[in-house]
């Protein structure tokens, strides 16, 4: 076994050799080049967190801004609502006036007209008076050859135009 | 036997500093190497991209996977071992994976310093020495403590102060041996099966199929066996030494 028989003649270069070999991997490797590796590693890792926190803090902003959009929606839908009803009642108001007005034209109108109306019914029935008596006088003043004053005959048309 | 044996490469047989040989041998060469491949390996994967690519996703999964072994064992004190652990843990396993390369196709001798003592000993002493400094240093001599679990009735003390001693004491030649044991027969039963295959063949024609061929599948098998094993030792040292650490760093 080399190991055991060459131990005294070896153990010298081997411990030295492994001293300077091990040590170079500790101080360039171990301390210079692993810390850097780490380090990338920790940043890559911070940066994920920071992206993750950042992708977070813009969806809340999101949500917020979506909140302020909903309630200022809701307000203009409300004074939207106020707005046409507002609009509505004043036009059946306008409506009514305006129907009031016409209604009473209409009215005024009509009456007139019934008074026109009464007048000449009137009017004709007292021609067909006077005619029916003239009429009459000159009937019984053929027929029977009397003469009828206007007054007498007047009455009598009177009496049976009633 | 011969792929373990320690040769002075270069001819720097004669190196020596105060008297002790320090000349640079093919396990020297192969620690190099070593060396060299994971810089490469780490290098590759310092891009420092946001998006990682392929390269830089298995350093980061190497760096990311000792740091959740410390953070796991110890908690966040662990941290600052992550240099000392991921240096151990590479060290190892890229000592253990390229040890098991079949260079020998090409006429090169991969040789895997981790079968040898003098290397995990070495390791384990310094993870060893890193845990009794950090130890008193954070507790001072309240770190004997650590020697007596909680609960342990009064008259007992003593006895078991004794054992847990011991049994701490011993946890640098297990962290050593275990590695240099596990990398040694993986490589000692390859050579043996590759010995049967060889042997069988040059005997004869039946031979060779009542026991080479067999045993050429067994090593087939024991091949993969030992890819395991490389990770597996690297990782239970690495493993271990955290556990021990973590003794040090918060006691019990």
């Amino acid at each position: 076994m080399p190991q055991i028989s060459q131990l005294a003649a070896t153990y010298a270069s081997q411990v030295f050799w492994l001293l300077i070999f091990f040590g170079l991997t500790y101080f360039v490797i171990g301390r210079g080049m692993v810390p850097k590796v780490m380090d990338t590693v920790a940043m890559r890792d911070k940066q994920i967190a920071d992206d993750l926190s950042a992708a977070e803090a813009a969806r809340k902003a999101a949500d917020e801004q979506e909140e302020a959009w909903r309630v200022r929606e809701n307000e203009n839908r409300a004074k939207a609502q106020e707005l046409i009803a507002e609009a509505k009642a004043k036009a059946a108001a306008e409506t009514e006036a305006k129907l009031a007005t016409a209604q009473k034209g209409f009215d005024a109108k009509l009456e007139t007209a019934e008074a026109r109306i009464a007048e000449a019914r009137e009017k004709a029935a007292a021609e067909i008076e006077t005619i029916a008596a003239e009429a009459t006088q000159s009937i019984v003043a053929r027929v029977a050859g009397l003469t009828v004053d206007d007054t007498a005959a007047r009455t009598a048309v009177r009496k049976e135009l009633a | 036997m011969h792929q373990f044996t320690i040769e002075p490469m270069f001819g720097s047989d004669a190196w020596a500093i105060g008297g002790y040989n320090i000349a640079f041998t093919n396990s020297a060469l192969w620690m190099a190497i070593s060396v060299i491949v994971l810089w490469a390996f780490v290098a590759g994967g310092m891009k420092r991209q946001l998006v990682p690519g392929r390269w830089q996703m298995m350093v980061e999964s190497f760096t990311g996977f000792i740091d959740d072994m410390l953070e796991a064992n110890i908690g966040t004190a662990g941290r600052k071992y992550v240099p000392y652990i991921f240096s151990l843990f590479m060290f190892i396993l890229f000592a253990n994976i390229l040890g098991l390369l079949p260079l020998g196709v090409i006429g090169l001798h991969p040789f895997t310093f981790t079968s040898h003592f003098t290397v995990t000993g070495v390791l384990a002493i310094i993870s060893f020495a890193i845990v009794l400094i950090v130890g008193f240093a954070k507790h001072g001599l309240h770190f004997f403590s650590l020697f007596v679990p909680h609960g342990t009735p009064v008259p007992m003390i003593p006895v078991i102060f004794v054992v847990e001693l011991i049994s701490f004491m011993v946890r640098p030649f297990s962290l050593g041996l275990r590695l240099f044991v596990a990398m040694m027969a993986g490589h000692v039963l390859l050579e043996v099966l590759s010995s049967f295959v060889i042997g069988s063949g040059n005997y004869s024609a039946g031979i060779f199929a009542l026991a080479g061929i067999p045993s050429f599948i067994l090593m087939v098998g024991i091949c993969a066996l030992e890819i395991l094993v490389a990770g597996i030792q690297a990782y239970v040292f690495a493993l271990l030494t955290s556990v021990y650490l973590n003794d040090a760093e918060n006691l019990h």
